[in-house]
């Protein structure tokens, strides 16, 4: 789950990581109040959940989704800009997302730029805190054209960070004097925010030094494992709904896992490894899947049909693959939930059924006595196949 | 033979009185599995299905029925303590199913398990099969038939479907391994190669892997070094978007890290036969078992 950066923010101060101050505005009036409140020259940064919002375009024209303000009434006037403008980045896509808050926070003067990111290294099974004197620049530019510039620092998790972590950072970043120790103050609170949180990514872009010597985490992302959030029921309020697609939104609330992309061919698979090899073979035979959707293993009549309505609800989709290998859950219930989701919704869309394991008899015969139109395929090749053919 | 587990291991299911437990131990036993004890705590004492001694904790298990391997169907808030439980009691082998558990448990787990010398398969996972044997997991039994190849996958549906390749076409499978979806698995691919390679039964593997990490990519290096039988490929997720989590915990593509075609691409350089299809992995083995 992703959070803005304003809560971000508000959560690794819970463990006094040093931020710029600044509140979360969600119209133009409080933006100028808070800028007030601030005094002198103030940041209006757009709340989205996209990196690269600094060089983004609004999609009118309006160029910068970070602007500097030099009074509350230019802080004011930004905000309206940008205020339910929708926002263009590189990892919006070419869409972009509607600003629905803005960050307005001091205004820091910044002597020089750092990256600090804590994740999970896969390969080792620890987190790795990944640091950098080139900051303020994507992450992964640097780790591809100039790896040996990123330092990775690797912390146990049965012994979490240990101050010597947290110097051997400071030490690579360069830093001296009172700054080193800020910095390894603020390493070893980020990394138990990280933990503390089940934080999956935590990432300062830039961390700073300003002028005046302090280090300041100027920007900050976290994003935190699903599997996690029932012991963070603080988190889990943070949730941002409007960030989120609606169609998955809704099947969240039935526990189907679902993601919209972008072809014609709707599919329905229980098993995420086995729906997305059916993805994969729907393009082999040359279609475009329209989303994933993982049924799971409890599948019940109910949660087929809402499965099925979500699906059709995407008006992208042409036709539907179902392709079901019955283990737990038996083929004859998947038969049930799509006879009665085609009979409730009412399905003008070719439907092609692909069944097999557990009461695959059952479930074909029950798909055939319907009266519904369903063409049944015996294997998942024939059945991409027959979906492909029906959409062209 | 056959890897991990055989006629002779003796299973403890811990969470055997609860729905899930309680309906895989009994297809566990139908299926001829030496299911010896059931760990309810606070049920200690009682039957389960007039068959099998519950007791309250793995330890007494072991101690009063020789468990030596355990299967686990708790909860995900619980599941980290049950695994540690299990190999504190001296449990060799682990299979742990339940899907949902943090990725800190799991790295806490798997670094403290180091010193055990136990065996964690999971979490996430369908759990592992030796055909006629002992079925220690939540696959369909009768897809299954003894055989002469080696299956490794992170996921389960897809396991089945290759399975039912290698069984229609006669090869039979030596052992089925799931080592899951999850980012910190117990068992990675190479952990599961290595076992595969050393087991005279075992005539090829099917590896079956999924975007996100680089255990594939860790398996290809052992395979190009070490491997001496044939193994056949497939990734799923060629598809999949960049950053989204595609159903498995694991299976995201991060930092442009993890996709399907650089893994292909390890897999292919490292004498591996890999198809683009799931369809097609039974006929792959057929032809690389043949030459």
């Amino acid at each position: 789950m992703k959070v803005h950066e304003y809560q971000a923010k508000e959560i690794l101060q819970r463990y006094k990581v040093a931020v710029p101050k600044g509140r979360v505005a969600f119209t133009a009036d409080e933006a100028k109040a808070i800028a007030n409140e601030l005094g002198g020259t103030v940041v209006v940064k757009s709340q989205i959940h996209a990196g690269g919002r600094g060089k983004g375009t609004f999609s009118d024209g309006f160029k910068g989704g970070v602007k500097l303000a030099k009074n509350a009434d230019e802080a004011s006037e930004l905000a309206a800009k940008m205020l339910g403008n929708v926002l263009v980045t590189h990892q919006t896509g070419p869409l972009g997302k509607q600003v629905q808050k803005v960050y307005v926070t001091e205004c820091s003067s910044i002597a020089k730029e750092y990256y600090l990111g804590i994740v999970l290294d896969r390969a080792k099974q620890m987190n790795v805190i990944m640091s950098s004197t080139e900051g303020g620049v994507e992450i992964e530019k640097v780790a591809a054209e100039t790896p040996e510039k990123i330092l990775k620092t690797w912390v146990d998790p049965l012994v979490g960070i240990q101050p010597y972590h947290a110097r051997e950072v400071a030490f690579g970043l360069g830093f001296t004097g009172d700054a080193f120790k800020e910095c390894v103050k603020l390493v070893t609170a980020l990394y138990q925010a990280h933990e503390d949180t089940d934080s999956t990514l935590t990432e300062i872009n830039p961390l700073i030094i300003t002028e005046d010597g302090h280090v300041v985490a100027l920007d900050a992302k976290m994003a935190f494992d699903d599997n996690a959030l029932f012991r963070h029921p603080d988190i889990l309020e943070m949730r941002d709904l409007t960030e989120e697609d609606p169609l998955e939104v809704e099947a969240s609330k039935f526990d189907l896992n679902y993601i919209k992309l972008d072809g014609s061919i709707g599919c329905m698979v229980n098993g995420a490894g086995l729906a997305m090899a059916t993805m994969d073979v729907i393009k082999l035979e040359g279609g475009e899947p329209a989303n994933f959707l993982d049924v799971g293993g409890g599948a019940t009549t109910e949660r087929v049909k809402n499965a099925f309505r979500i699906l059709l609800s995407d008006k992208n989709v042409k036709a539907v693959l179902i392709n079901i290998f019955g283990g737990i859950v038996r083929c004859d219930v998947i038969a049930e939930g799509v006879i009665a989701a085609a009979k409730e919704i009412g399905v003008s869309l070719p439907v092609v059924v692909r069944l097999q394991g557990t009461n695959v008899d059952k479930g074909k015969a029950l798909l055939k006595e319907s009266g519904l139109e369903f063409a049944v395929a015996d294997n998942l090749k024939q059945a991409a196949q027959m979906a492909v053919a029906s959409v062209k | 033979m056959s890897i991990l587990v055989n006629k002779d291991t003796r299973v403890v299911v811990q969470g055997i009185t609860g729905k899930e437990g309680s309906f895989h131990a009994k297809q566990s036993l139908e299926y001829g599995t030496k299911v010896v004890a059931g760990v309810t705590p606070g049920k200690g004492g009682s039957t389960w299905e007039e068959k099998v001694p519950v007791f309250n904790t793995v330890a007494d298990a072991v101690k009063a029925e020789g468990a030596n391997a355990a299967l686990i169907f708790v909860p995900p808030p619980f599941s980290a303590d049950a695994i540690l439980e299990a190999a504190d009691a001296g449990v060799a082998v682990i299979v742990c199913i339940t899907e949902g558990i943090p990725a800190r448990d799991e790295a806490r787990v798997k670094a403290a398990l180091r010193t055990t010398g136990a065996h964690l398969i999971g979490p996430n996972c369908p759990g592992i099969i030796t055909p006629g044997e002992c079925k220690m997991g939540i696959m369909p039994a009768y897809i299954h038939k003894p055989g002469r190849v080696g299956v490794i996958s992170r996921s389960g549906t897809l396991t089945y479907e290759a399975v039912w390749q290698l069984t229609e076409c006669g090869l039979g499978e030596s052992t089925c391994i799931g080592i899951g979806g999850d980012p910190v698995p117990g068992t990675s691919h190479l952990d599961a190669i290595q076992l595969f390679n050393a087991d005279p039964a075992t005539e090829g593997v099917v590896l079956i892997g999924e975007i996100g990490g680089t255990s594939e990519e860790e398996a290809a290096a052992y395979i190009q070094a070490e491997m001496k039988k044939p193994v056949v490929a497939f990734i799923a997720g060629q598809t999949a978007p960049p950053g989204r989590r595609m159903g498995h915990a694991g299976a995201i593509i991060a930092g442009g890290k993890g996709t399907a075609a650089e893994k292909m691409k390890a897999l292919t350089e490292a004498g591996v036969t890999v198809v683009k299809s799931p369809t097609e992995l039974g006929a792959a083995m057929m032809e690389r078992l043949k030459g």
